[in-house]
Formats: structure tokens, C-alpha cells, sequence
């Protein structure tokens, strides 16, 4: 019964201080399109902030848009809040301007995985299938 | 993972959120474990005012919802925030925005804030709203507010759900509201004319009021409660005490009716709505599994007979086979 589906619901959320949302706003929707419960929370919002929805929402996924350089600081802390709060089975991806240097770092902060610009929304999509771990 | 329905119960009574946002997907995503979940709970519920919001979209709602929020946390009441929005029924996913308006609310331990989507119910909530509603109320949150769809017409599920109901309109409606009465007109308990601030809400307040004393609603007369209409502008945050004081004004009614009247009868229609659930439920897994049902849905199928002559068949195989073994069930 499609109403008893369990769906992967996705945080897409902008950490930090730039107005430009184009690009989290292209993802919320390839992602709802793919299927996904989406909850998008608009600009400017701080780890705490980010976190705190991950918790309320029980999302399976968190996807951070970032374009303003700030990433080394705001997206390591957000992986380690999650943790903190228990959260540690959530998928985070980032996305936005990152330098290709920055990458690795990232990913042992607990970044899954970072889309830079002209990523095929595909690939996102695909990554977090099978990505994604369900909570029973 | 596997998690513990009855710990995560305990952790919720004491308002862990963690355990709340928990129960709630668990909840979202299996009837039976939601049916475990609400045998525990029930104890714990029926303390928290409920209250629905709807009216067409672009009225301001979320905006409203928040601007509430915050008057209550002023008030020193805990606030409970259900977002409810469509489920594309092509794709089966859901974009759910309400939070952007909402995001002050977010790191307040006093209030816990939760999307839906619908999955495919109709009436403008989802299947398990009602039991989110229970699962927030048995958390301690002493307000519960429901955001519905902004459909417009037919979202009149939020009536067995919540006690207050809030219909919120806009200026420059104009005859639309002509068009609303046959649906949520009829079940608002507070009538919001939201942007206010815009020209002409004095005429939708107008209109609003010319509606309510013609219509000789079922629902008013029940109760003897008359609807008030309420300016507001929830952007600027005008209006917004003053809708409060209606809103537990007609709580404070409800509460002075005689129980019989009023929450028993809620109560009965719970009951009613998980039987008729159930029984639907009973009905089409016994029929399904007909050896019959295959070989009539080919018929159908081929035009050799309509659908309708399809249930018949089963119907009176079904009712026959059961005359025959009466103990089938146990």
C-alpha cells in the first residue's frame, strides 16, 4: 500500500551566511522527484539549527549547500553534532563551491561526499540510495 | 537498528525528542507498529488543546502558525507544530517547506516542529496525522497546531482531529469566499483575515461575518458557539494576541460543555473511524485471498463482466463461505 511506503527522507539545508539557494532549491526538487520526502528550511541557518530539524524531522539524509567558503568550519561541526545528539546514522553529502583540495579533509570529518558544480542530479540521486541507511 | 517501542514510549513521556521524532516515523510508516505505539500512549493523551489551521494557500499560514508559536512561548505554554503537505502522487515525493517560515522556532526546546506529507490520503492530512497529533500530546506539549494543505474545499479531515479550527483567508478574495462556503466555511471555530495590512480586509471581514449570519450551519447550532472573524497581519505581528484570547475563549467553551455533548462523542468517532479502518482492512485481505478473486479480476478485465457484478460475486461467495465455517476466525 503506497500510504504504508517507507520513504528516505532528505534535509536540504544552507549552513552559514550566502543568499544564494538556486542550486539547494534544483536538488530539493530532483530529489522529491526521485521520490524522496524533502524538507527544505530556507537560508542562513546555523549547525545547531541544521541539526536540530535533522533530529525533529528523523531524517535519513542531510544534504548542506554550501557557496561561501566557510565549509571547513560549518560542515565538520554539523557531521559532529549529529553525532553528539545520536545521530550518527545520517547520510551527510555536501555540495556548492568547494575547492577539490578541501575534499579529503571533509570526508574525514564525516562528509560522505561532495558534489561540486555540473554534478548530474543523477549521480546525487543514485548516491544516496544506495547510500542511505534505513532506520528499523 | 532495531529500536524499542516501549523504551522510546517511557523516554517520550518525559519529552525526549529524539524518542518523539522517533515514534513519530515510526508511527508515519507502519499502522501496526502505530497501533503499538497509541496502546501505550493513550494514557498519557488528551491533555493538549489541538488546533487546525487551514484555508487556501498563499493566506499565510506558516507565517501564522509562528507568529501563534511565539505568543504561546511568551504565554508560557510548550507548542507542538504538525506541517502537513502534499505527496505528488506521480512521483510519491514531497517537498515540505513550511519550516522556512518557521525557523526562529527551531532551536526552542519548547516547541517541536514536524513535516508530513500526505502519501496519497486525501482531506489535507496525512493517514497518520492524527497520530502524530497523540504522540505530540502524550510528549507534554500543552498546544498542538495542524497546518492542513492549503487545498481550499474539501480539507475537512482536520474536523476530527482538532478541537479549535482556524480558517484563514486574505484580502482580495472576493467572491472566493462565495465559492469556500461549502467547505471549510462551515468548520471554522475562529475566522482569521490574515494581511491585514493590505486593503480591503475590512470587506473580507465583512463578507466573512455576512456568510456566517446566513449560514444556519449544523455545526454552530450544536454547540451554540459563534464564530468570531479576527484581523491579523502575521507578518508585522499585529493581531496575533488578540487571536490567542479567541482561540482559548472557544476552549474554554468547549471545556464548559457537558462531556457528553462534546469529548465523549470525539471519543466515539475515534473508536468508529479505527473499526470502520479495521474492518475495511479484514474485509479485503479475507476477500483477496478468494481463490475466485483472480479469475474475476480477469473477467473484469475482458468485459465479460462490470465491477460492480465482480463484488457481488465475492460479496456472496464470501458470506456464503462463512456461513458455512463460523469459526473461521479464531
Amino acid at each position: 500500500m503506497s500510504s504504508t511506503e517507507r520513504k528516505i527522507k532528505v534535509l536540504i539545508a544552507k549552513p552559514g551566511l550566502n543568499g544564494h539557494d538556486r542550486g539547494a532549491k534544483v536538488v530539493a526538487r530532483a530529489l522529491r522527484d526521485a521520490g524522496m520526502e524533502v524538507i527544505y528550511t530556507g537560508l542562513r541557518q546555523t549547525p545547531e539549527q541544521i541539526v536540530e530539524t535533522a533530529i525533529q524531522e528523523d531524517v535519513d539524509v542531510v544534504g548542506l549547500s554550501i557557496l561561501s567558503g566557510a565549509h571547513m568550519t560549518l560542515l565538520p561541526r554539523v557531521v559532529q553534532l549529529l553525532r553528539e545528539k545520536g545521530m550518527d546514522d545520517v547520510l551527510v553529502i555536501a555540495g556548492g563551491i568547494i575547492p577539490t583540495d578541501d575534499i579529503p579533509k571533509l570526508k574525514e570529518a564525516g562528509i560522505a561526499e561532495v558534489f561540486g558544480p555540473g554534478t548530474p542530479l543523477k549521480t546525487i540521486i543514485e548516491f544516496i540510495k544506495k547510500n542511505v541507511r534505513r532506520k528499523g | 537498528m532495531r529500536y524499542n517501542v516501549e523504551e522510546l514510549v517511557q523516554k517520550l513521556i518525559q519529552g525526549d525528542k529524539f524518542a518523539t521524532a522517533r515514534l513519530i516515523s515510526l508511527a508515519e510508516n507502519d499502522p501496526t507498529t502505530a497501533q503499538k505505539i497509541i496502546s501505550l500512549i493513550y494514557p498519557y493523551t488528551g491533555r493538549a488543546h489541538v488546533i487546525g489551521v487551514t484555508g487556501p494557500p498563499g493566506s499565510g499560514k506558516s507565517t501564522l502558525v509562528y507568529r501563534l508559536a511565539k505568543e504561546w512561548r511568551k504565554r508560557g505554554k510548550t507548542v507542538g507544530i504538525v506541517a502537513v503537505d502534499p505527496t505528488s502522487p506521480f512521483t510519491g515525493g514531497a517537498l515540505l517547506g513550511d519550516r522556512i517560515r518557521m525557523q526562529e522556532l527551531t532551536c526552542d526546546d519548547g516547541v517541536f516542529i514536524r513535516s508530513m506529507a500526505t502519501r496519497g490520503s486525501l482531506g489535507g492530512l496525512a493517514r497518520a496525522t492524527k497520530d502524530v497529533v497523540r504522540i505530540l500530546d502524550a510528549s507534554g506539549k500543552d498546544v498542538i497546531v495542524v497546518e492542513t494543505v492549503g487545498a481550499g474545499q474539501s480539507e475537512v479531515a482536520i474536523v476530527r482531529i482538532a478541537h479549535t479550527i482556524l480558517v484563514v483567508l486574505c484580502p482580495g478574495l472576493g467572491d472566493e469566499i462565495q465559492v469556500l462556503k461549502a467547505g471549510i466555511m462551515e468548520i471554522g471555530d475562529v475566522f482569521v483575515v490574515n494581511k491585514a495590512d493590505r486593503e480591503g480586509a475590512d470587506e473580507t471581514a465583512m463578507q466573512i461575518e455576512d456568510m456566517l449570519n446566513m449560514a444556519s450551519t449544523i455545526r454552530f447550532n450544536e454547540t451554540g458557539w459563534i464564530p468570531p472573524v479576527v484581523k491579523t497581519s502575521a507578518v508585522y505581528n499585529r493581531g496575533i494576541s488578540e487571536l490567542i484570547d479567541r482561540i482559548e475563549e472557544h476552549w474554554r467553551f468547549l471545556k464548559k460543555m457537558d462531556k457528553d455533548i462534546y469529548f465523549r462523542r470525539r471519543v466515539e468517532q475515534d473508536v468508529i473511524e479505527a473499526l470502520r479502518s479495521k474492518i475495511e482492512q479484514m474485509a479485503l485481505n479475507h476477500v483477496m485471498k478468494n481463490e475466485k478473486y483472480n479469475e474475476l479480476i480477469e473477467k473484469v478485465a475482458n468485459k465479460e463482466i462490470d465491477p460492480y457484478t465482480a463484488a457481488d460475486i465475492i460479496l456472496n461467495g464470501v458470506i456464503r463461505s462463512e456461513e458455512k465455517e463460523p469459526e473461521e476466525n479464531e
